[in-house]
């Protein structure tokens, strides 16, 4: 079980992560039934604080809360007094005394999260929903829930399967987190980039790094395509976004190269056209709606263990 | 530390109760079990196991109470464990909760709760292997393997030989 906060996937063991894929996956089974509202987190409150844009985690965060019968406030910056140049330390300590038992904090700085978490501004369990370039955990465990049911449902881990994590590396936090909680997991990841967009130290990463897509993409188990994040392209990292596409895209060729079981994931919003075809988008190798819906299973198993008892954060 | 019920006695506690279950329902048509886990689960599955030789399969499930506990925010989270609904589901069924041991009766009123997110039985009824008293809620079983009066300082464990080492029940002062 995980206490105090969920701020990055380093944090968890393998043993945790394994835990709260088995709890999301009870989870699932019950709100698959008649009945989706469970009365667990009754009286809890449940903070979404995001200062950057977001469809999917927001809501479904806001979905699992309210499965499990938490109050939840919503809070994006647009339209909020961060607009009027709050700080997030006051931001922070007007959620204290409005008694927010967990916030889900979603920033465009990395490490605001553990910002949040060390300091004595808020006494609530705080969940990275994605800081920056930094990380983004909850992702990652639904992307190991979705893989898991799709190619390991009965095994004990991921250990064996070949994942291919490719395009803009750089800026991801998905791709941090997932690195750091499927190599956990026992699979084997390897990065497919331009070399303008890996980071700095990638080699010592537990991965492989490959420029050529064409020479990976039929050695894989999954194939994770990553968002081109228009927003943080102020630099030419590439020369223009055709060639992106034709060299790191997943178009309808490269589709039919995959292995027969093998599944195309992306954590969405996608650039249909760009990182990936409107075909593979929408074939049957695609797991991309699964996993959305496993992200509200995954984040109720995580509001669950971090607020689901009496040891609430600060006192871990 | 006394032992309460031996290997044996276990065995006849719940053949008797199988038969219970079938007289009170008259048959097995409409009859679903569930067992509470960790040891009502396998005595759910002894159960049935029982009701099989003498009537039919009966349809046999599992139902982890843990998000319904009324002591949640007392104490730590604990980890979920599997709930299995039999092919047929629970609605307009005549449902039987089985558990090991009856004490306060709040596992129960969890149950209870917990069924009421699966659907909506024709009758839940309660089987127990052991009814020690002291409830704390307006709940009582329907079968029970055996009465033991305690004092509200003891404590009463069931070991069942799929989980724990042997089939034994034993009084712990």
């Amino acid at each position: 079980m995980i206490t105090g906060h969920l701020l990055s996937a380093a944090d968890l063991t393998k043993d945790e992560a394994l835990n709260l894929l088995a709890t999301a996956k009870e989870l699932a089974a019950i709100t698959d039934g008649p009945n989706k509202k469970l009365p667990t987190l009754r009286g809890k409150t449940v903070v979404n604080l995001f200062f950057e844009d977001s469809t999917r985690t927001r809501i479904s965060f806001e979905t699992a809360a309210k499965r499990l019968s938490a109050d939840v406030i919503n809070f994006s910056a647009k339209g909020s007094s961060i607009s009027k140049g709050e700080s997030l330390k006051d931001t922070a300590q007007t959620l204290q005394a409005m008694g927010a038992d967990a916030v889900v904090i979603r920033h465009g700085s990395s490490g605001a999260a553990k910002r949040l978490a060390d300091t004595q501004w808020i006494q609530a369990a705080v969940i990275n929903a994605g800081d920056g370039t930094h990380e983004h955990p909850t992702q990652a465990l639904l992307d190991a829930f979705t893989i898991k049911q799709h190619l390991a449902e009965n095994k004990k881990d991921l250990s064996g399967l070949r994942v291919l994590i490719v395009g803009d590396i750089l800026h991801s936090r998905v791709a941090r987190s997932n690195v750091l909680l499927l190599t956990k997991l026992g699979a084997e990841v390897v990065l497919v980039a331009p070399p303008t967009l890996l980071p700095v130290g990638v080699s010592d990463w537990a991965v492989t790094v490959s420029y050529d897509l064409d020479s990976e993409i039929e050695k894989c188990d999954v194939v994770m395509m990553l968002r081109i994040q228009l927003e943080r392209m102020a630099d030419s990292f590439f020369p223009t976004e055709r060639e992106y596409s034709r060299r790191y895209g997943l178009n309808n060729s490269r589709l039919m190269k995959l292995k027969k079981n093998a599944i195309v994931m992306h954590p969405g919003p996608m650039n249909r056209g760009l990182e990936i075809s409107a075909d593979s988008a929408d074939d049957l190798k695609s797991v991309i709606v699964d996993q959305v819906k496993n992200g509200v299973s995954v984040r109720m198993a995580v509001l669950y263990e971090l607020l689901g008892g009496a040891a609430l954060a600060g006192n871990k | 530390m006394g032992i309460l019920l031996s290997s044996g006695d276990i065995d006849r506690a719940l053949k008797r109760i199988s038969h219970e279950i079938i007289e009170h329902n008259q048959g097995i048509t409409n009859l679903v079990l569930m067992g509470i886990p960790t040891r009502g689960a396998f005595l759910a599955d002894r159960i049935s196991t029982f009701i099989s030789g003498i009537e039919g399969e009966v349809a046999t499930g599992v139902l982890d109470i843990t998000l319904h506990r009324d002591d949640l925010r007392l104490r730590p989270p604990k980890p979920l464990l599997p709930t299995r609904v039999p092919t047929g589901g629970v609605e307009g069924k005549d449902l039987v909760i089985i558990d090991d041991v009856l004490f306060s009766g709040r596992t129960i009123r969890a149950a209870l709760d917990a069924i009421g997110e699966l659907g909506r039985p024709r009758s839940v009824q309660l089987a127990v292997l052991v009814d020690r008293g002291h409830r704390e809620l307006p709940i009582r079983a329907d079968y029970v393997g055996k009465n033991i009066p305690t004092a509200k300082s003891e404590n009463v464990k069931v070991h069942l030989s799929e989980y724990d080492k042997e089939d034994l029940v034993e009084l712990i002062k």
